[in-house]
């Protein structure tokens, strides 16, 4: 599938899949004597949802934590939009219109649902601080402005009724959706989803999965996600990257990736030599 | 339902964002505003004033600003002695420096003085957390009143080490020196407290409050959504150090006179200042008063009650204030970490409910 014509094409049911959003290239990470990720590279295209998936341990998570900058790859380059990104902290990389949410759930746990997602607002607010300090005026105008944005995530979220709930109390299920909605508050280009629908029950997923879907749909926001429920991953994801003791096993579209004989082998536990 | 939000409707997110979002709260408020700036001047005995109401105000600020660090971006520091050193310090040289700068401005550059030594204090916080960033901050302290009393040319080489303010007015009356008529001293610090309150509600419920207590309470969520830890933890470092200096320079010039640093500003107002915010309200502006009101009243009292009324002796007395103030320390953190605040908060939600308790 890598070699796929740049250009854009259309899906089955009517979305446009444009160029590569983002290109990792031959990436290798090692913790120590550890090898995590070993010479992997794939893309994701504009507009797509693309799934990471593979056994525990498959060095997934440290593939989203080399994208967003928390790790440092010691070989390999990361394109995004075209341009090659030199050395960058997350910060920084979150202001170029990356967001994701992690595996475990990273909350503010001492704020309410609404202040979590307004904190995803951050890189949209533009006030100087002496001006917060005053509030009347560009502070004040600002806040209303963003705060309706985040209202209606609020309401696409249907989260409405815990708006001011300390997230600390929340089920986890919930907690989950809020770190959804702290991460679609910053409008992202690309969102990066970590297990989004981990330790949830059928109905939980369910609503978890259109979400993502309505999400890649309504604001055409592209998607990479981990997720280690198959019949997930083959409903949602347009391609599929399998990875296997930090190696790409595996890059294509559902039906090709549950054809691929080395994909059957890692998932069924066939011994490696 | 003596505490009503039936019929208060938010009808727009501006109301909703208010300061107070309740209507009486807003009425409390005021009348507190009325209170404190139209009639405590005229009541108060000047022996009230001087042992209430001026290191309640003072301290109340040094717990605001300890409180944006602490409380609101989770940063503990044992620093605030040192840091309201520098803002004496600071309106000490100013005010001899130049002597014709009005008062007022003195202090506010003080409190900006100390802002940019808070900044490099607040470096190592980029690295270094917890226990260990609270070790620093000690550090400082004993650093800077070190310094104070080492350096000859911070208190202009005086025989004595000591510091003290010569007479500055604002709008004819004497504000610092022998002359400064106590309800004159206590307008004064009123108003740096009413404007520092509000600054530091408008700080916590904007953009930049928000990435405080992201820093707080889980920073590398924090980074992910564009959040600069170094450049969040700096602006609380000066803010909160801003505040602190500018108590520092009212403690020095307006209400005690004149000062020697280790006295002044040693580490127990280091740990009163941290007490006070753990007693009142991690994170709580309401709380920061309440701390401050409560560690200022409680040794007055207890004074007035065991020491003047039963007659024990005076150092039992201050050995009592140090019982009660640790077991409420260690109640507060093992039970309630948000404070006097929070009780405050539980009783209103009850108050609201009240007669009907669900
Ligand atoms: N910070 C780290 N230090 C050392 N080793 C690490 C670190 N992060 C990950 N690893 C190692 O890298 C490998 C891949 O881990 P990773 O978390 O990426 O797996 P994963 O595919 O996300 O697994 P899971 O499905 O269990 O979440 C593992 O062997 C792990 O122990
Ligand atoms: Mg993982």
């Amino acid at each position: 599938m890598n070699d796929m014509s740049p250009d854009s094409y259309t899906t089955a049911d009517g979305r446009t899949i444009g160029g590569k959003i983002m290109e990792v290239k031959n990436i290798t990470l090692r913790f120590g004597g550890v090898v995590a990720i070993k010479d992997i590279s794939f893309d994701i295209r504009e507009g797509e949802i693309r799934a990471i998936i593979g056994p525990n341990g498959a060095g997934k998570s440290s593939m989203l934590n080399v994208i967003n900058g928390f790790y440092h790859p010691q070989e390999g380059e990361i394109l995004f939009r075209g341009e090659k990104r030199g050395p960058m902290k997350p910060y920084q990389i979150a202001q170029q219109g990356i967001a994701r949410t992690f595996q475990n759930i990273a909350l503010f746990k001492g704020m309410s649902t609404l202040d979590n997602i307004m904190t995803g607002r951050f890189t949209h607010m533009k006030a100087p601080v002496w001006k917060q300090a005053i509030w009347r005026g560009e502070a004040e105008r600002e806040e209303i402005e963003n705060r309706e944005v985040v209202e209606k995530i609020i309401d696409f979220l249907e989260i409405q009724a815990i708006r001011k709930t300390p997230v600390g109390r929340l089920p986890y299920g919930l907690q989950k959706r809020v770190e959804l909605g702290r991460a679609l508050a910053a409008e992202p280009k690309l969102l990066l989803l970590d297990e989004p629908m981990a330790g949830m029950n059928v109905e939980e997923k369910e609503d978890m999965s259109r979400f993502i879907l309505d999400v890649n749909d309504e604001f055409g926001t592209t998607i990479a996600l981990i997720e280690h429920d198959m019949g997930v991953v083959m409903d949602i994801s347009d391609r599929v990257v399998v990875l296997d003791y930090g190696k790409k096993i595996g890059d294509g579209t559902p039906d090709e990736v549950r054809a691929n004989p080395e994909v059957i082998d890692a998932y069924l536990g066939v011994s490696h030599d | 339902m003596f505490y009503r939000e039936a019929g208060d409707y938010k009808t727009s997110y501006v109301d909703d964002s208010q300061t107070f979002p309740i209507a009486l709260d807003r009425r409390i408020y005021m009348a507190a505003a009325v209170l404190a700036f139209l009639v405590v001047p005229f009541v108060m005995t000047d022996y009230l004033v001087n042992a209430i109401m001026m290191p309640f105000l003072i301290f109340a600020i040094a717990a605001l600003g300890l409180n944006i660090l602490t409380g609101y971006c989770g940063q503990v520091s044992l620093g605030t002695g040192g840091f309201m050193a520098v803002g004496a310090y600071s309106t000490y040289k100013l005010m001899t420096a130049f002597p014709d700068l009005n008062i007022f401005f003195i202090v506010i550059l003080s409190g900006i003085i100390t802002a940019g030594v808070g900044v490099l204090f607040g470096l190592p916080s980029l690295r270094i957390k917890g226990f260990y960033l609270a070790v620093a901050t000690l550090a400082a302290q004993f650093f800077l009143v070190w310094m104070f009393n080492k350096v000859g040319w911070f208190y202009n080489y005086s025989a004595s080490g000591q510091i003290s303010a010569p007479e500055r007015t604002v709008l004819g009356q004497a504000v610092t020196g022998a002359n400064a008529a106590p309800w004159v001293s206590y307008l004064f610090c009123l108003v740096f407290v009413f404007a520092l309150a509000w600054l530091t509600r408008n700080l916590t419920r904007g953009r930049i409050g928000r990435s405080w207590m992201a820093i707080r309470d889980m920073d590398i969520a924090a980074e992910i959504i564009g959040v600069n830890p170094l450049r969040t933890k700096l602006s609380a470092f000066a803010i909160s150090s801003f505040y602190i200096g500018i108590s520092g320079s009212l403690f020095f010039a307006v209400y005690l006179g004149a000062a020697e640093v280790g006295e002044a500003f040693g580490i127990q107002k280091s740990f009163l200042v941290l007490f006070m915010i753990i007693i009142g309200g991690l994170g709580s502006i309401f709380g920061s008063f309440a701390g401050a009101a409560f560690m200022v009243l409680l040794p007055v009292i207890l004074k007035l009650f065991f020491a003047d009324f039963i007659g024990w002796p005076t150092d039992l007395v201050a050995h009592l204030n140090f019982i009660i103030v640790g077991g409420l320390i260690v109640f507060f953190l093992i039970v309630e970490p948000h404070g006097l605040a929070a009780l405050w908060r539980t009783i209103k939600e009850k108050l609201r409910l009240w007669p009907f308790p669900h």
